[in-house]
């Protein structure tokens, strides 16, 4: 995964380069929070171009983030799919 | 020309560790790939093999080490696949099937994974004891496409279109 912060417009994107499952998702995920955390980003945006797989983990992972997307509405994060 | 079509078979078993769900689909589809279906045929058996994988390693044997089970079988144009695992089985098979439900709700995930297996192939059968394990079976048919006889044979042919 590769991860670019656009310092201007508080954009966070994470270009995913693999196939999404149950076992990659783990780190995926882990390294998302990590980012996010650390970049406090005001958009993350998730880019799926490269992934040729994808089950229902990935599927969890995109409806977790965009719930906790949500629920941190009030420092303006927003997730964009 | 049609393609003649014996019946075949493999068996795959393999420790339940997560890594292997890669392995899992990858080898079905492989295997699936001498019937010559489409792309969208082969993303749907290896999507429907990752859940029912999935399903065994973190549900059935949880943080435990044990065997996944997995025979494909061809018949015809009919493809075949049974997952099994002798982990802790499901206390409620129709329950499990409902689309989002799920017995871990905190770790992320979608409750989708029967589902996904129900729609992506023709047929879904769940057989599950409590504390011996579960056995799921699924079947697809591949449509078999008759091949066309005016395809353009040479590289100029084909860019004069």
């Amino acid at each position: 995964m590769i991860t670019n912060f656009y310092e201007k417009d508080k954009l966070l994107v994470f270009k995913i380069n693999e196939e999404i499952d149950e076992c990659s998702v783990k780190n995926i995920r882990r390294k998302a929070d990590y980012e996010i955390e650390r970049f406090m980003p005001r958009e993350v945006v998730f880019d799926f171009d490269s992934v040729t797989f994808m089950d229902s983990a990935g599927i969890g992972m995109v409806i977790r983030k965009v719930q906790a997307g949500t629920n941190a509405s009030e420092v303006k994060q927003k997730l964009q799919i | 020309m049609k393609n003649k079509i014996t019946d075949n078979e493999v068996k795959l078993e393999f420790l339940s560790k997560s890594n292997n769900e890669a392995f899992a689909r990858i080898s079905v589809a492989a295997f699936v790939s001498q019937l010559d279906p489409t792309i969208e045929e082969i993303s749907d058996i290896k999507t429907a093999v990752s859940e029912a994988v999935t399903n065994a390693i973190v549900h059935g044997y949880e943080d435990k080490m044990g065997i996944v089970t997995v025979i494909c079988k061809i018949h015809e144009n009919e493809v075949y696949i049974e997952i099994s695992d002798s982990g802790k089985g499901i206390e409620n098979v129709e329950m499990a099937k409902q689309p989002l439900f799920t017995t871990r709700p905190n770790l992320e995930r979608s409750g989708m994974g029967f589902t996904i297996m129900e729609s992506f192939m023709d047929e879904l059968n769940v057989q599950s004891i409590l504390g011996l394990g579960t056995k799921v079976t699924m079947k697809k048919k591949i449509k078999q496409t008759e091949e066309v006889e005016d395809m353009p044979v040479t590289l100029e042919e084909a860019l004069r279109g």
